[in-house]
Formats: structure tokens, sequence, C-alpha cells
């Protein structure tokens, strides 16, 4: 089932005198295509949940419309919606055991819909079977670790063979070693069972090492959409390409004058038949080629080993950090002269912003 | 170890001095009186040990009769107090508007003084040679004939009695479960919502259970209190409720002990080691229900 929401927007009454009302998701305009697992991904309090909600009917939109499928489900209540949702702190019934929380929305189904026993008994094994938790049945959420718990939490979503699986936050309570699993986990289940999956984050790593797409979000302003690959490759501006990258990017002021690309004194790149402007210049850790004969001038600081790869940290008068991060090969030669570590850059990996409006200014990489 | 333990004990002292004093100790001695035949404290004497206070409070026609008024007004006012109460809750947790002015007018019963409600109480049901009372005028206002709630019919004053109890012990109910029902989590209702569950199913089935801790406290406490009833029928029918008919077992023993008829600490023993009994069996089948149905 698609998901597309038209122009969807939310406002929250301000709160005391004077208030601004809030805007919490601003026009939203976008589709979910039929069996994805799609990334809401932004800071706190860019309106992500809200959009959630919105979409499992919990909230009623300001303006704009939902469609499901060719069906506009705007005014529909969220039982009617047909959504599974997960919650951030899973909302396990606690005086329910896991079966029965797990039995708990099929038990509501009425009228043609109605099961029975054996076969309500059935979708409770086959969706417990799923998430791997069927020696778990007997026992009360209390009585299980957090992992256990949100698949609990899924088994209880996907019970009812929901059209569109939402969740808000999925792996936030984990620790991190359980993040990963869990993740992959989720992976395998959408991959299983093909259902439409939003799914909520902060954690741009975990949006961007699941999703099949990424929407990207401040403010309640959607900034971006796409694959994750893309979004990090051709970051539409400065927010986007701040916000995506573990280490994040590194941004130096800079200009462009006469077709080239100028960080303080270096002249690092051409930048032929874009006008002459100041740009605010972001490199990914990755862009960074340690060579003596190097345009960018670093002033040389240290150098972490990671094992695989390793971080050589150094500053720069223009960088808009008091450091900045390069990762190179562990093999790479670091030879700094006289403190100063000189570096060619990977110009897929240079992203040049307008100083202005913040958007990236594209340019043609040569060779 | 030993002499830390002396020293938890020396900081107990204290509370156990006058636990000891004013709990423990008058306890044994009600015990042992309730055994002693016609003792008299003033000359601390008695003339025989034995069943016979237990025989003759239970054959005594103004015990029976302070007991099956207890007993029906245990059995009318805790459920209906506390399901009231749970109604009450209800709405007030799902209104928005006005909601902190209902709250105070539900919670002021609760700091009025029990003898002024009883006055009002007087003025709401008494007939007196001037007025019938506000309750009887509108009675015959709607052609019905006028009933003496204070000294008619038996029935009628139950019911002024038990209507009494149950709007005095409400305001507490209504605030437990007020704040009860305030502390379940929002997301669990969000939950059952996205499952499609009827109103009255995540109110069985969610809402329930969540505060049945609350409820359960609820219930055992308005047992208790219920059957240690005394100042509410002294407020509406005076201090001489034998007379009246509208005794209970409390006040029993106190008119044992002091009322007209006083003088009698064996049988004020008796009774009270009986009603002890009685709070006592009810209390453990309560908690025995409980462990089935409170979820913690």
């Amino acid at each position: 089932m698609k998901v597309y929401l038209h122009h969807l927007t939310k406002k929250f009454p301000g709160r005391g005198k004077n208030a601004q009302e809030v805007v919490a998701v601003n026009d939203f305009d976008f589709e979910i295509p039929d069996g994805e697992l799609v990334g809401l991904l932004g800071p706190s309090g860019c309106g992500k949940s809200t959009a959630l909600n919105l979409i499992s009917g919990l909230l009623k939109p300001t303006a704009g419309q939902i469609f499901f499928g060719d069906s506009d489900v705007t005014g529909l209540p969220p039982e009617k919606r047909g959504v599974g949702l997960v919650f951030q702190n899973y909302a396990l019934y606690p005086h329910l055991t896991v079966e029965k929380n797990i039995l708990f929305p099929l038990q509501n189904l009425k009228g043609p819909e109605k099961l029975s026993k054996e076969e309500m008994k059935k979708r409770v094994y086959d969706a417990a079977g799923l998430v791997q938790i069927q020696e778990l049945m007997d026992r009360k959420p209390s009585e299980l670790s957090g992992g256990q718990q949100q698949r609990v939490a899924i088994a209880r979503a996907l019970v009812k063979m929901p059209q569109v699986l939402l969740l808000d936050e999925p792996l936030s309570n984990l620790d991190a070693r359980l993040r990963l699993q869990t993740r992959e986990e989720l992976r395998r289940i959408q991959n299983e069972t093909r259902i439409t999956t939003v799914f909520v984050t902060h954690d741009q790593e975990e949006a961007m090492s699941i999703s099949d797409r990424i929407v990207v979000m401040e403010r309640g302003v959607v900034q971006q959409i796409g694959k994750p690959q893309e979004v990090y490759d051709r970051p539409v501006n400065l927010f986007v390409a701040k916000f995506l990258g573990t280490p994040p990017i590194n941004l130096f002021s800079g200009s462009v004058r006469d077709g080239k690309l100028f960080i303080g004194e270096d002249e690092v790149l051409d930048m032929e038949g874009t006008e002459d402007q100041d740009v605010v210049v972001g490199i990914r850790p990755e862009g960074f080629l340690p060579d003596t004969n190097g345009p960018l001038h670093c002033r040389f600081d240290r150098v972490e080993v990671m094992g695989r790869d390793m971080s050589v940290i150094a500053s720069h008068a223009c960088a808009q950090s008091p450091s900045i991060r390069a990762i190179v090969h562990s093999d790479a030669p670091i030879q700094p002269e006289n403190g100063v570590i000189r570096f060619c850059l990977n110009p897929r990996k240079v992203h040049v912003f307008r100083k202005d409006t913040q958007e990236r200014i594209p340019f043609q990489v040569r060779g | 170890m030993e002499k830390k333990n002396g020293k938890a004990w020396l900081y107990l002292l204290p509370a156990l001095a006058f636990l000891g004093v004013f709990m423990i100790y008058p306890l044994v001695d009600v015990f042992v009186y309730s055994f002693e035949e016609g003792y008299n404290s003033a000359s601390q004497t008695f003339f025989g040990t034995g069943l016979y206070n237990y025989s003759y409070v239970l054959h005594d026609p103004y015990f029976l009769q302070a007991l099956k008024n207890t007993f029906l007004l245990v059995i009318i006012t805790v459920p209906l107090s506390t399901g009231l109460a749970l109604l009450i809750s209800l709405a007030l947790s799902s209104i928005e508007k006005l909601k902190s002015l209902y709250q105070t007018v539900f919670f002021l019963p609760y700091v009025t003084n029990t003898l002024a409600v009883g006055l009002v109480f007087m003025i709401l049901f008494k007939k007196t040679a001037y007025t019938d009372g506000l309750i009887n005028l509108m009675i015959t206002w709607f052609g019905g004939s006028s009933v003496d709630f204070i000294d008619g019919p038996y029935w009628a004053k139950m019911f002024v009695l038990c209507f009494y109890t149950i709007w005095v012990v409400m305001p507490f109910k209504v605030l437990i479960l007020t704040s009860a029902l305030a502390s379940v989590n929002q997301n669990y209702y969000n939950a059952a919502r996205i499952d499609g569950t009827s109103k009255l199913r995540i109110f069985t089935r969610i809402t329930l259970p969540m505060i049945s801790p609350m409820l359960f406290y609820l219930v055992i406490t308005g047992f208790i209190g219920a059957f240690k009833a005394y100042s509410d029928a002294v407020a509406l029918f005076g201090t001489n409720l034998n007379a009246a008919g509208m005794n209970t077992i409390v006040g029993y023993v106190y008119d044992m002990l002091y009322g007209n008829s006083g003088g009698y600490p064996s049988f004020a023993s008796a009774a009270a080691i009986l009603l002890f009994a009685i709070v006592l069996t009810i209390t453990c089948i309560n908690l025995m229900i409980s462990r089935k149905h409170v979820y913690y």
C-alpha cells in the first residue's frame, strides 16, 4: 500500500500570552512507495513524530490530505486505517502476558473480520515467530529485556496484518549493540512482510543503514527525499550535509573567484562557470587525500588510529570549527612538514553552498 | 552487628513505647476484659470468667440491631460510593473546561466538619413544627406524600444515613481515583485506539487493571471505615441511637462504656472484639480476592 501525503500541514496552538502557533508539519507533499522502508529523519522537535501520528490518525491534520493507495483516509479514525504503530516506549500492557498483548488487537475485530479462537492463536504464533519470541509467550512485559519488549511491540503491531507499519523511534531505548542487531532485524522483518513501513529516528546512521528512502526534515519542512546514498552524496543544502554523516562534514568559509574555489589563500578546486561569490565549503572526512603537494594547507594536530582507517585531526584558519577531521586509509603516508599537512581533495566529496541561501551549488567534476 | 542491632532498637524505642502503651496494651486488655464477667473499672473486680459476655451481647436486641445497621451500611455504601467515585473521576478526567472548579466542589465535603454537614442534612430532611424539610417539600411538590426521614420509618432513616455516608466518603475516593486515572500513560490508550478497541473494552481491559491497586485500597479502607461508622449516625439522629434504632457497632460499644445504660466495660469489650473479628475476616477475604484481580 503506497502512502501519499498531499500538502499536509499540522499546526499546534501556542501556549501563554502572545504565543505563536507552532507549525510542526509544514506542507508535506510526497509519496511513500508500496513496500518500502522509509525513514523520517531529523533533529528533535522537527515534527517527525507529528508526521507519524498524522499518518496513524492519532492526530488530525490542520490542512492537506493523506491517501493510502487511492483512498483518502484523512477523515478516518486510526482504527479504520489499518495501521500498526510501535511506540517509542512500546506501550505494552503491563498486566497482560506477551501472548495476550499480541492477541489484544485481534480480539477487537468485529463482524465479518472476527476470527475463530484457533485462527487467532495461529496468527499470534505466526507474528511471534516472525520476531522470534515464541519462548517468551507466558511472560509479563516487565520480565523482558528492552530488545524483547521491542519485538513484542512489533509483533503486536504486525498481528492484525496492517497495510502500513509505523515505528516511532523504535531503537532509541536500546543499548548500542542491541540497536545494531535490532535494526538488522527490522530490515529482515520488513523484507519478509513487504509491509510499507515508516519509521522515525533522529539517528542518521540508523536511517541511512536500513532505509530504502529517507526523508530529511527540519523545523517541520522536508529538506530532501531520496535514497540514503543519493542524499549523502548530493545534499540539497547545508543543513542536510551537516546532518548526515559521521564524523560530520567539515565546513570552511571559502570563496569562488575566476572559476576557482578558494579556502583562504589555497586554491583547491576548479569551479568553472560559477559566478564569483563567498561560499561555504563542506568537505566529507573521507574527501581529504594526504598529498605532500596538495593545495590545502592545514595545521597538523594529531592522528587517531581506528584500525581499518585513521583520523587525521588538523585545523585551518578558515574552518568553521576549531578542528577538522579527515579519515584516511591506515597506510596512507602522513608526513607533516613544520606542523603543516597538505591535502588533495576528492571533488565528489566536496560540497559548495551559497552563503546566503545555504543551497548547494552544483559544479562539474572533471576527470 | 550486635551493636548496630542495639542501636536500631534504641531508635525504635519511642515509637514502640507509644504503640505498646496506647495500642497493644489496651488491645490485650480489651481481650482480657471480654472474658471477665461483670468487670468493674472502679473497683477492678469481677466475679467470674467465661463466654458469658459474648453470649449476652449476641442476645442483646440492641446489639443485633446495631449489627444489622452496620452491615447494611457497609453493603450499601462501599460499592455505591466507590462506583460513583469512579464514574465521577472518569467524567472529571475527560472534561477540560471547569475541571478544577468541579474538583473543588467534589472535594468540599472532605474538608467540612461532620457535625456541620449533619446540621445541613437536618435542614434537608428533618420535620419540625414549622417545616417538613426541603426534601419533603420537593417530594410533595412532585405529588408524593411526605416522609419523616429523621424520626420516621426505618428505611427512610437508613436511606438518609447511607446517603450521608456516601456523600462524606466520596471526595477522598474521587481525589484518589482522579490521580490514579491521570497516572495511566496516554500511550496505552493510543495503542488501544490504533488497534480499534471499543471504549468499554478500553475501560475494562486497560483502565481498570491499571488503577486496580488504588481501587482495591479504597475498597479495603472503605469497608473498615464503614464498619467503624459512628459519628455520622450521631450527627443525624442524636446521641440516643438505640432509641432511634440506628445504632452501629461502635456506637453500641460506646453506649456500653459511657452511655445512658453505661458502665458495662465487659460487654463493651466483647462487642469490640466481635467487631474486630468481623473486620479482620472481611479484610482477609478482600485480600484473597485481590490477589487474583489486582495488578501491581
